[in-house]
């Protein structure tokens, strides 16, 4: 998937000019987009340490009502969009996947934290899983530990500018058979069964992280940082199982 | 057609009636009441609590298996994600069993500094624990929004000083990492101004409120032997009578300088807890006049150790045990540290508040209702990160 | 209080009771712990009525258990505590019955050191869920390798119709075939005990 542009089939000069005569005119898609991106209802679903960020930005100095978000569900079933603020250990990464699969679609994963999108600081401990994105896929990759509230606004943004460029037509969720459920790790005697899902993610081969990075990074000097997507890999086809 | 009518009409103290099953209700993982991923397994007779057994775990992120592979300081950003409310408290504790460990001096504005960011964190923790006990009362989210307010106010401070709003990683061994500027103290005396104030119209909205009175007085009474033995520390202790705060006990750092007192309760029940962190909070805003007014200027690092920061690899405290502990907001935070002389410590151990808090949950919770549970838990006051570590 | 001090008090208490100074504390045996903390606890003299901490400690060629005793009323502590067992069979008594506080600390110590305390009303994994094997604080615990898919893990997915990708799955057969599991690497603990 790719950020399109939004593609309406009325010139944007035309446009202008209706609009200085007090007409607005947008397609259907637009309006669709719109409703949609204005009221995303979060889970109310607090990890870690940035759960406590994501109630600062909710507060009154962030206030996140300004995004239309801020209308915390405690149920899945009431969820656009789960932010997974905090480390996900392996203990908790069932329940996760869990209150994935039992949102409606559509849904939007937004990872908060350097911790639920890779293991972050606790990388090296046993019962951390290395990324939420091992067994589900995930819309905004927002690092930090924690992100500032700022940072948070810019992914609820970031997400607001890829529902604008989705088509009806064209959305997942519409497609026929399409079901985004996710198969529920389980415990096993060293870890999780599986430790991954090669659907969702594949670990990096040395050649394809050559491909996307560049030469491995030397000690004391700094390449460019790698590039910052919003979307997980386009090569891993994400969904049908 | 006349409706069916019942040849006896069924009273409430029928027996009969009261002979409801036994069934189990899972709260949590995700919970909003649970204050992250905390689980309780509860059986019910009716809408009495029978049975609850915590089940936690789903936070625990291996904090001492990383500390034992890392070198000493390296793990003082790992102590912030601890309790991630207290940030500067965890520091504290941690810096002080290193330095009892190493036996390293800490230069006197050094120690004030530390004074009085701990007693801004405690601020920080009991305004929002309020909030949030509030929360699970029912009263959604706007005492948070109150809190929150105050909150932001010191998490600037921590900002200017430390350069991180919530994880400061501020405290250093040997002093602090960076002095405070005269801007940052005219800044943390206006708080300290200002808080009072804001405490009256916290109070003014909450102490004398019906519901609140109602839903809190005489829920989870949590008796003066039981705290003891079972290790209850910090305000939910005080708030049963126990007259045992670190600050007086062991008079770390310089706390036996200021001039304070220790708020105790007399019941022990929710409202106690309430109350007791109200008062701890004027108390901790006396002691942060004392120490802005005495602060004294100097050093905030021990010259020996300034180095330390650019080669932590290289700070090898001598080889022995030391166990430090402090008065966290949340109770007694202890770290046992073993060192083998070498650059990582053999042993690093956290004796979380939280976890030991919690021991009496069920105790306080039986044969009160399930909305109750969620408000005995919330003046517990635990944070996962903290109670998993 | 210094360590000698209550050690002659102890001995004089319990005749014929084998105390060691280490550090700071007292190493006492295992059939000993819970009488010396009973009598720390209730008599007039020490009056040891809190449990601040239990810390199991690997050390290697055997396993410890270190128990910080403080008291309430006279504010005085701590009384350090340690009992030493073999790795192989490290069976303490429980203190639950004594000090609470005891309850989810022994519980943290047996998911991560695996000691055993022994009359513990409800000794289970408290962090890791049960089922688990080995204990992540000993030094010579190895986490999993989780980038490679071992044969348990091909056998799930594709139950669960997942495909897993053939060179993911030919790994997982050389894997099993070799008897070998995918364990992360670590440096060995090389560092002396105290």
């Amino acid at each position: 998937m790719t950020l399109n542009q939004n593609l309406s089939t009325v010139e944007s000069g035309l446009k202008s000019e209706l609009r200085k005569k007090g007409i607005v005119i947008a397609t259907l898609e637009d309006f669709y987009n719109w409703g949609r991106r204005s009221s995303i209802w979060p889970l109310q679903f607090g990890l870690a340490c940035c759960a406590i960020e994501m109630i600062a930005t909710a507060c009154a100095r962030y206030d996140l009502a300004r995004f239309g978000a801020e209308l915390f569900r405690a149920s899945p079933r009431q969820a656009d969009l789960m932010i997974i603020s905090g480390t996900v250990t392996k203990k908790m990464a069932p329940q996760v996947v869990r209150l994935y699969n039992q949102m409606p679609e559509p849904k939007y994963v937004i990872t908060m934290g350097a911790c639920s999108i890779a293991g972050g600081p606790f990388i090296d401990g046993t019962n951390v899983l290395k990324g939420i994105d091992r067994y589900i896929p995930v819309d905004v990759h927002l690092p930090g530990c924690p992100p500032r509230p700022e940072a948070l606004l810019w992914g609820i943004t970031e997400l607001q500018r890829k529902i604008d460029g989705q088509e009806i037509e064209k959305n997942e969720w519409y497609q026929r058979g399409l079901k985004r459920e996710f198969p529920i790790p389980e415990f096993g005697p060293k870890g999780l069964i599986p430790k991954f899902n090669p659907d969702v993610w594949r670990p990096e081969t040395a050649s394809r992280r050559r491909e996307r990075y560049g030469d491995p990074i030397l000690l004391g000097k700094k390449t460019a940082a790698p590039k910052f997507e919003t979307f997980g890999d386009p090569n891993v086809k994400v969904g049908t199982v | 057609m006349s409706p069916p009518v019942l040849e006896k009409t069924f009273q409430a103290s029928d027996p009969v009636l009261q002979d409801t099953e036994t069934f189990e209700v899972n709260l949590g993982p995700q919970h909003p009441s649970t204050h992250g991923v905390f689980r309780m397994n509860v059986k019910l007779e009716g809408e009495t609590i029978v049975s609850l057994k915590p089940v936690m775990g789903y936070l625990h992120r291996n904090h001492e298996q990383i500390a034992e592979n890392m070198s000493y300081l390296g793990s003082m950003p790992y102590t912030d994600r601890l309790d991630y409310f207290n940030s500067m408290s965890n520091n504290f504790g941690y810096a002080l069993a290193v330095e009892r460990l190493a036996k390293i001096d800490v230069p006197e504005r050094a120690q004030y500094v530390r004074v009085i960011m701990a007693e801004l964190t405690r601020l920080v923790n009991h305004v929002s624990v309020i909030g949030f006990l509030l929360n699970d009362l029912g009263a959604f989210f706007t005492p948070v929004l109150y809190a929150f307010r105050e909150r932001e106010k010191i998490l600037d401070v921590f900002e200017e000083v430390a350069g991180s709003r919530m994880m400061c990683n501020y405290l250093r061994f040997g002093g602090v990492k960076r002095d405070l500027t005269p801007a940052v103290t005219e800044r943390i005396k206006k708080i300290v101004r200002g808080f009072p104030k804001f405490l009256d119209e916290f109070e003014g909205l909450l102490t004398r409120n019906e519901i609140l009175c109602i839903r809190c007085q005489k829920v989870g009474v949590l008796p003066y032997d039981l705290a003891v033995n079972a290790g209850i520390t910090g305000p939910m202790a005080r708030a049963s009578g126990v007259n045992y705060d670190l600050r007086k006990v062991d008079r770390y750092s310089i706390y036996d300088r200021f001039k304070f007192k220790i708020p105790l309760g007399k019941i022990g029940d929710v409202y106690d807890r309430y109350l007791v962190r109200i008062l701890e909070m004027r108390e901790s805003l006396k002691i942060l006049e004392q120490a802005l007014k005495e602060i004294p200027a100097g050093p905030v690092m021990n010259p020996k150790f300034a180095a330390l920061a650019k080669a932590p690899r290289n700070f090898k405290p001598p080889k022995g045990e030391a166990y430090g502990r402090v008065e966290a907001p949340k109770g007694e935070l202890g770290f046992y540290l073993v060192s083998d002389g070498t650059a990582q410590p053999w042993r690093y151990h956290v004796r979380a508040p939280s976890l030991i808090n919690l021991t009496v949950l069920e105790d306080l919770c039986l044969g009160h209702k399930v909305a109750d549970a969620v408000i005995i838990l919330g003046s517990i006051d635990i944070v996962l990160g903290e109670l998993d570590h | 209080m210094n360590p000698a001090e209550i050690k002659t008090k102890l001995e004089s208490e319990f005749p014929g009771i084998p105390i060691q100074i280490v550090g700071e504390g007292l190493l006492l045996g295992p059939e000993d712990l819970v009488r010396v903390a009973r009598f720390l606890k209730e008599s007039g003299e020490f009056k040891m009525n809190y449990l601040s901490s239990i810390t199991a400690v690997d050390y290697l060629e055997h396993l410890e258990s270190v128990y910080h005793l403080y008291s309430v009323d006279q504010r005085t502590g701590p009384v350090v505590l340690r009992v030493r067992v073999p790795r192989d069979n490290p069976r303490i008594p429980s203190l639950v019955h004594l000090f609470r506080s005891a309850e989810f600390q022994e519980r943290e110590a047996y998911d991560m050191m695996g000691i055993r305390y022994e009359g513990h009303p409800d000794l289970r994994r408290i962090f890791m869920w049960e089922g688990f094997e080995g204990y992540p604080l000993r030094k010579d615990y190895l986490p999993e390798n989780e980038d490679v898919l071992e044969w348990d893990d091909v056998e799930w997915l594709e139950r669960h119709g997942v495909t897993v990708p053939a060179e993911y799955k030919q790994y997982a057969q050389d894997l099993k075939a070799a008897g070998k599991e995918a364990r992360a690497e670590r440096p060995k603990p090389g560092a002396e005990a105290v």
